[in-house]
């Protein structure tokens, strides 16, 4: 984000001498806008708080300990797996993105959107998947074992290269998802141009088209580091012990919150820095798109060379998508159907709805918070709302436990004492504190796509149609939603399906009753019952291609 | 765009109705925390609201999110009991001041004074062993002897062990720090660690097909894990072993034993009907639920455990009270961070 703002709706001095009612509403409509976004960023500050709170005592018997015996390499293995997942989400989210944009190969409007997919499954589903076909004992390596002899296919794949290929493999789509709508909405002139000037397609892509998509692709590695960062399921299926396994440690195993907070305030601190590093380097650099939208020249590729493409788009989702759900298919086959009773329709139910909420909620404040970032001076305020992301689940949902339960403690049960009514938590375990934990964590989510869409609408749009006398609201319905709109969906599709995966808020908080798949499938992995969370998880990649499928058909038109 | 508003507002309404969700049923009523999942309470539940007309209300979670939320909602808590696996956690949650202390005649029969609380905070329902498991056609029972024993370099690049982030393995750690003292028991899992044919596993069913696939031939596991898998598969080529049956002195204290237990909160409104509830789960239909839902062994020696189980015989389990668990598996994590078993 440039240090200066770029008013939305122009100044207000300039709203205030405009005739009529308009300005009043405009102003009105400002002041709402940015108590909305504030209401939201204190919110999100409130378990962040609960988190950095924790400095207030020192717990030097931990911190001795976890530096004596693992820090360090909790630390490197931590690193190894960051730089991994972002160089081969890169590769993989940008390259597939640039393919499917800008070439024509055998398949390729499919692919388009098959490379979606992969996104509704979930990490640790991809993860125990992964361990149970290509692990020592799964069915490849006996495969290979009982066919070419002993020495063949006795490999530990434990590892941190497929680690990193696992949170890869399920994490690309947000590269891929951003990255393609920012090269659609480049106009083909500017590629047109670079050739024309003397560019190959290759320095076209490297020189141009790359460089003015850097916001949006910044925006989807940095959602896939700050996941693969505070994930802890997913690794834990490896024993691949990262710095969320310190913060697991101290919780689960010393019984420290205290030292578990720190350490997770450790973690903050990190991303906190990378975001606002990359927004400096970014400068008060633009990003708007010139010309016409109407694309789509794509570049005639020799048949070799197109063949080559359509097995690069296949290979990547075979691995992604075809095979965890054909694993899960033959597990869920395999332990049968007992399980689709009236309360597996429940937990569908349930998951679908919570994510739908919990997706409209986030990205209409997500796009309050880009509002009034771009509105006001000091717009950085607002992003801290994002780092809700970048605190491990289980961590973030006692933040936000902890801060609820207090304001039970403090406000509603004192007044129910005082009319006479038997205390009851009103918050802890109502759904909408459930949805309050999704959008506080989910906000880096919605605003990475809306963002970077709201960065390339040029200013002097808006600006013209103040001219024309639009008043704010006008803006916003006709000029900013209308032009937002792959952004808006891409957001909504990425909340969904991230809301629907969420295990540990909703575990904490969610009221009597209300499990969802999720809640399924943390029960079945944790008694190792793998099989049995074949058909959830099944269900959880159906429901999460609904939204998917949607958003590709209307981007299409 | 107006759709988006829309929802928007029939989701405010949704909120608004928030926690006012009428109650499943008229009459008496518990509320449980539970770290044992649904599908192992429920059936339990179910017939305990038949019997006695008191219907149950549950969220299931891992025990240290549940123990923070009960710690932070203090007096004002809704739960009137929590179900946790592991003597560790509920060591803690006695240490945290979150339990309320009971004295029942029909809990002090029914259950072994070493499987509950001192101070009747908490009681243990049902009995996890965690034991020694062999590959059947690679190693021959008498070559097995104790815990300890499989830190002799004749199981060097055999043995397949879980990760030690699992309190099940704290606890088995703690237990030999309690039999052996400390600098001993470090030893002891220096050598574990020495031994291993392979990183640990995230879980014990991955320790029992590494072994079944020729990965390693000795593992450490929990039982039911073992019976569930032979449930599925009869033929399986793994043995079960009793740790610590013969010998002498420490070497014969038995096998380790953990269990699933539950305690009243001190927040609970309802005591007189949670502890109902607490008697019922160390009774006969709840003791036969737990040993068939789940191939557990029973608290209650009056109930016999399931016919798959019983293949194994029976054994002596070590005495050490479990409580002792609970206060040293502080220790038993950073003994076993030194020792470099992740």
């Amino acid at each position: 984000m440039p240090d200066k703002p770029r008013p939305l709706f122009a100044s207000q001095e300039f709203a205030l001498s405009e005739a009529g009612g308009a300005p009043r509403r405009s102003a009105a409509g400002l002041w709402l806008l940015r108590l909305i976004g504030v209401a939201a960023v204190l919110a999100v500050m409130a378990p962040i708080l609960v988190v950095v709170m924790s400095w207030g005592s020192a717990q030097t018997e931990v911190w001795q300990h976890l530096i004596a015996t693992q820090l360090a390499s909790l630390l490197f293995n931590t690193l190894v797996l960051l730089v991994g997942v972002a160089i081969l989400v890169s590769v993989l989210g940008i390259g597939l993105a640039w393919l499917t944009v800008m070439c024509e190969f055998p398949g390729r409007a499919w692919f388009e959107w098959l490379l979606m997919l992969p996104l509704a499954v979930p990490a640790y589903v991809m993860a125990f998947v992964i361990l149970g076909v290509f692990d020592f004992g799964g069915p490849l390596q006996s495969f290979l074992r009982l066919q070419f002899g002993q020495q063949y296919g006795s490999m530990d794949v434990r590892n941190a290269l497929t680690v990193i290929i696992v949170f890869s493999l399920v994490l690309y789509p947000y590269v891929y998802m951003l990255a393609r709508s920012a090269f659609l909405s480049q106009s083909s002139d500017t590629t047109e141009a670079a050739r024309v000037l003397g560019c190959n397609p290759w320095q076209a892509f490297y020189r141009v088209a790359l460089p003015m998509a850097r916001p949006a692709i910044v925006a989807g590695v940095s959602l896939a580091m700050m996941e693969t960062l505070a994930d802890f399921g997913t690794v834990a299926v490896f024993n691949y012990d990262t710095f969320t396994t310190a913060i697991y440690k101290s919780w689960f195993g010393f019984f420290n919150i205290q030292a578990a907070a720190q350490l997770a305030s450790i973690l903050l601190l990190f991303v906190a820095l990378t975001l606002f590093a990359e927004r400096r380097s970014r400068g008060g650099r633009r990003f708007v798109q010139g010309g016409r939208l109407q694309h789509r020249y794509r570049f005639a590729v020799k048949p070799v060379k197109a063949w080559a493409m359509t097995i690069c788009c296949s290979v990547v989702l075979a691995l992604a998508f075809v095979l965890p759900v054909f694993q899960l298919l033959v597990w869920a086959v395999d332990e049968g159907v007992a399980q689709l009773n009236q309360r597996f329709f429940e937990l569908l139910q349930h998951t679908v709805l919570l994510a739908g909420l919990a997706a409209a909620i986030t990205v209409f404040l997500a796009l309050v918070l880009a509002f009034n970032r771009r509105q006001f001076k000091r717009g950085g305020f607002f992003s801290v709302a994002q780092l809700g992301y970048a605190l491990p689940g289980s961590v973030l949902a006692v933040g936000i436990m902890l801060s609820f339960t207090f304001i039970d403690n403090q406000v509603f049960i004192p007044v129910q004492r005082w009319l006479g009514m038997s205390p009851v938590p009103v918050l802890v375990g109502s759904i909408a504190t459930l949805l309050a934990a999704y959008w506080i964590r989910f906000l880096a989510v919605a605003s990475g796509p809306l963002e970077s869409s709201l960065e390339r609408i040029r200013p002097s749009l808006p600006e013209a149609a103040r001219t024309l006398g639009a008043n704010g609201s006008e803006l916003v319905w006709r000029i900013y939603l209308p032009m937002l709109r792959p952004g808006l969906l891409t957001a909504m599709v990425l909340v969904f399906v991230d809301v629907m995966k969420e295990m540990p808020a909703t575990l904490l908080l969610r009221p009597y009753g209300w499990d969802t798949l999720a809640v399924r499938i943390y029960e079945m992995t944790a008694e190792g019952q793998w099989q049995l969370a074949a058909l959830p998880a099944l269900a959880l990649v159906a429901a999460g291609l609904i939204p998917v499928v949607i958003s590709i058909r209307r981007s299409r038109h | 765009m107006h759709k988006i508003a829309l929802l928007f507002l029939a989701t405010l309404v949704l909120a608004a109705c928030g926690n006012s969700e009428p109650p499943a049923a008229k009459g008496p009523e518990l509320v449980v925390y539970s770290s044992r999942i649904e599908q192992l309470i429920k059936p339990i539940f179910d017939d305990f609201t038949k019997e006695t007309g008191i219907s149950i209300r549950y969220v299931t979670d891992e025990a240290g999110p549940l123990l923070a939320r009960l710690k932070a909602e203090g007096e004002n808590s809704p739960a009137d009991m929590l179900i946790t696996v592991d003597a560790g956690n509920l060591w803690h949650a006695a240490d945290m001041g979150i339990l309320h202390a009971v004295q029942s005649e029909t809990l002090s029969v029914n259950i072994p004074p070493a499987l509950r609380d001192e101070q009747g905070r908490w009681f243990g329902v049902s009995i996890r062993a965690r034991t020694i498991v062999y590959a059947t056609d690679r190693v021959k029972p008498e070559e097995l002897a104790g815990y300890e024993d499989l830190a002799d370099e004749k199981w060097s690049g055999r043995l397949c062990l879980r990760t030690s982030k699992k309190v099940y393995n704290q606890s088995l750690v703690a237990s030999m720090i309690s039999a052996f003292g400390e600098e001993k028991a470090e030893q002891i899992v220096g050598a574990w660690v020495n031994n291993l044919a392979v990183p640990p596993f995230s879980n014990d069913v991955k320790v029992v097909e590494a072994i079944e696939a020729g990965q390693c031939d000795v593992g450490l596991v929990n039982t039911y894990y073992l019976a569930r898998m032979l449930v599925e598969n009869p033929e399986l080529p793994i043995g079960l072993f009793w740790a610590n049956q013969g010998g002498e002195g420490v070497a014969a204290r038995g096998v380790h034993v953990n269990v699933s237990g539950a305690g009243i909160t001190k927040a609970s409104k309802h005591k007189e009907n949670a502890l109902r509830l607490l008697e019922w789960l160390s009774g006969p239909s709840a003791q036969y639920d737990f040993a068939h839902l789940n191939q557990e062994y029973p608290v209650n020696d009056k109930t016999a455990p399931s016919e798959l189980i019983n293949q194994w015989g029976s054994f002596r389990a070590d005495t050490m009270p479990l409580s002792e668990a609970g206060r040293l598996q502080g220790d038993a994590i950073k003994l076993m961070d030194r020792a470099g078993y992740r």
